[in-house]
C-alpha cells in the first residue's frame, strides 16, 4: 500500500506542475493542504485506479451504473495441491464478500487484499496466504487475448478468403482487403526480407503473425470500452512469451558461424583462452536481446497506458478543488489524452515494427554464412 | 512489483493462444495473401516483359515491312528499266529488220524486172525478127508491081503487121 502511495504522489506532483498556476490563481487559501493529506482523506485512490486498470483481475468491470456493478464474471481454474482442481465464476467472490466481507473463501480460496498477492487468488496453507499451484483462470487479460485472437484470426482469414479462386492475372483487391494486403506487403518486404535475407520465406509466418498480433493488440488497448481496454501488449507474461518465441526461433535456427562468433570469436586469444571472457559475454548477449524484446514492448506499451489512465484521473483528482479548476482541467486533461492517444496510436506501430524488425535481425544476423 | 512478474496462467493461455494464431494464420492467412501478391508480382513483371518483347518484334516487324516494300520498289524499278531497255531493243531489230526485209525485197524486184526485161527484150527481138522476116516476104512478092504500087504495098503490110501484132 506503501509503494502505491508513492506512486500516487509522484503521478500527482507530476500533474500538478501542468496545473500550478491554476491552482495558485483560483484555489481557495484553506484548500491549499499537502497532497499527502488530501489523498488520505480523499476516497479517490489513484493508485489502485490506474494499478486496477494496467493489472489483471478475475473479472472484467466495465461500469458502474449507479449503485450498479456491472461486470464480466469470469471462470476462475486453480489447482490447489490441497484441495485439488477448482473451477467456478468469479462472480461467487463478489457474492460471498458482500456476505462475509473482504476475504471471504469460496471453496477454500479468497483473493487477496493488499499484501504481496494483492487482487490475486490465495489459499490459506499452515496459517500462511500462498498462491494456489497452478491458477490458470480466464482472467481479463486471458479474456481479451482471446477475443483479439479470435478477431486477428477472423480479419486475416477474411482477407485471405479473397483470393481463393482468383488468378494471378486478375486485378488487385480494393477497399479493406487491398489496404491489408498493403499493410502485410510492406512489413514482409520491407522488414522480414531486408532483414532476415535468403530463405526469409520460412520466417515470415511467424515475423507477420508477430507483427499483427502485436499491433493489433496495442490497437485494442487503446479502445476504452469492453472488447478493448486490457493492458495485454503492456503484460511482461505475453511478451515474455513473443520474446520466447523469438529466443528459440533465433537459436533453433542458427547456423554453425552463429555458435562459432559465440564459443569461439574472432579476438585475440588472451581475450578467450584462459579466461573465457568474450565467450561468457557472447552466451550472455543470447539472452540480453530477448529479454530487451520483452522488457521494450512491455515498458513501452505500460507506459502509454500509465500515462493516459493519470491523464483521465486528472479530472477526478481537480473535482474538490472547486467547479472552476475542475472544468479548467478537463479541458486540459482530455486534450492531453488526446494527445496521448495519439502517440499512443503511433507507439502501437512503432513497437509492432520494432519488435518484428529486430526479431528479423536476430534470425538474419544467426544465419549469415560468416565471413567467407 | 506484480507488474514485472509474469502470472504462470497468463503465460500458459499466451503460448496456447499465440501457438494456435500461429498455426491457423501462419498456414492459411499469410501464405496465402503473399503468395498470390507474389504470383501477380510476376505475371506483372512477365507482362511487362513480353510487352516489351512484342514492341521489339513489332519494331522489326515494321523494320523488315519498309525493307521489303524498299526492295519491291528497288524491283519495280529495274523491271521498269529492263522493259524499257528490252523494248527499245526489240523495236530496233525489229525497224533493222524491216530495212533488211524491204532491201532485200526492192533487190528482188530489180532482179525479177531484169530477168522479165531480158526476156520481153528477147521477145521483142524475135517479134523484130519475125516481122522483119514478114515484111521482107512481102516486099519481095510486090517486087514486081511499080514502085508506088510497091510502096503502098509495103505501107499497108506495115499496117497489116501492126494490126496483127496488135
Amino acid at each position: 500500500m506503501n509503494r502505491l502511495k508513492q506512486t500516487y504522489s509522484i503521478l500527482l506532483l507530476t500533474t500538478l506542475f501542468f496545473f500550478a498556476p491554476f491552482n495558485t490563481l483560483y484555489a481557495q487559501p484553506q484548500q491549499e493542504v499537502t497532497v499527502e493529506a488530501e489523498a488520505q482523506e480523499d476516497d479517490l485512490d489513484l493508485g489502485a485506479i490506474i494499478f486496477g486498470h494496467l493489472g489483471d483481475s478475475y473479472e472484467w468491470h466495465i461500469t458502474d451504473i449507479g449503485e450498479t456493478r456491472l461486470a464480466i464474471p469470469l471462470p476462475v481454474i486453480v489447482y490447489s495441491s490441497q484441495s485439488g482442481w477448482h473451477c467456478f465464476l468469479s462472480s461467487r467472490f463478489e457474492e460471498a464478500e458482500e456476505e462475509h466481507g473482504e476475504g471471504a473463501e469460496v471453496e477454500g480460496l479468497m483473493i487477496a487484499h493488499g499484501g504481496d498477492h494483492n487482487g490475486k487468488i490465495v489459499e490459506m496453507v499452515d496459517g500462511e496466504l500462498r498462491r494456489p499451484a497452478l491458477d490458470i483462470s480466464i482472467t481479463r487479460n486471458v479474456l481479451s487475448l482471446f477475443i483479439n485472437v479470435a478477431l486477428l484470426i477472423a480479419i486475416i482469414l477474411g482477407v485471405a478468403r479473397w483470393y481463393r479462386g482468383k488468378k494471378p492475372e486478375d486485378a488487385a483487391p480494393k477497399g479493406f482487403v487491398g489496404l491489408m494486403e498493403m499493410f502485410i506487403m510492406s512489413v514482409e518486404n520491407d522488414i522480414i526480407r531486408a532483414c532476415v535475407g535468403k530463405d526469409y520465406k520460412r520466417y515470415s509466418p511467424y515475423l507477420l503473425t508477430a507483427f499483427f498480433f502485436i499491433f493489433f493488440s496495442n490497437l485494442m488497448g487503446l479502445v476504452p470500452i469492453f472488447p478493448g481496454g486490457a493492458n495485454l501488449t503492456g503484460n511482461i507474461a505475453i511478451t515474455m512469451v513473443l520474446a520466447l518465441m523469438t529466443f528459440l526461433i533465433v537459436n533453433f535456427g542458427a547456423n554453425k558461424h552463429y555458435w562459432k562468433d559465440i564459443l569461439w570469436p574472432d579476438v585475440p586469444t588472451w581475450l578467450k583462452c584462459p579466461v573465457p571472457l568474450m565467450p561468457v559475454i557472447e552466451l550472455f548477449g543470447i539472452f540480453t536481446k530477448p529479454f530487451a524484446l520483452m522488457v521494450r514492448l512491455f515498458a513501452n506499451i505500460l507506459a502509454g497506458h500509465s500515462i493516459i489512465l493519470s491523464l483521465v484521473c486528472i479530472i477526478f483528482v481537480t473535482a474538490k478543488f472547486g467547479a472552476a479548476v475542475c472544468g479548467g482541467m478537463t479541458v486540459v486533461s482530455v486534450l492531453l489524452s488526446l494527445f496521448m492517444n495519439m502517440l499512443e496510436l503511433l507507439v502501437a506501430y512503432i513497437q509492432a515494427y520494432v519488435f518484428t524488425m529486430l526479431s528479423s535481425v536476430f534470425i538474419g544476423m544467426s544465419r549469415e554464412g560468416g565471413h567467407e | 512489483m506484480s507488474l514485472l512478474i509474469p502470472e504462470t496462467g497468463l503465460v500458459f493461455w499466451m503460448l496456447v493462444a499465440f501457438l494456435i494464431l500461429l498455426f491457423i494464420v501462419g498456414k492459411f492467412g499469410f501464405p496465402t495473401i503473399v503468395t498470390m501478391v507474389d504470383k501477380r508480382k510476376n505475371f506483372i513483371d512477365e507482362s511487362l516483359q513480353a510487352a516489351k518483347e512484342a514492341n521489339e518484334r513489332l519494331a522489326g516487324i515494321k523494320e523488315e515491312g519498309e525493307r521489303l516494300l524498299q526492295q519491291a520498289r528497288d524491283e519495280h524499278a529495274s523491271i521498269l528499266k529492263d522493259a524499257e531497255a528490252s523494248r527499245q531493243r526489240i523495236v530496233s531489230e525489229a525497224r533493222e529488220e524491216a530495212r533488211a526485209e524491204g532491201a532485200r525485197m526492192i533487190e528482188d524486184a530489180k532482179q525479177q524486172i531484169q530477168t522479165e526485161k531480158e526476156a520481153m527484150m528477147s521477145d521483142l527481138r524475135r517479134q523484130v525478127a519475125d516481122l522483119s522476116v514478114a515484111i521482107a516476104e512481102k516486099i519481095l512478092r510486090e517486087k514486081i508491081n511499080t514502085d508506088s504500087a510497091q510502096m503502098s504495098l509495103i505501107d499497108r503490110m506495115i499496117d497489116e503487121v501492126e494490126s496483127s501484132k496488135s
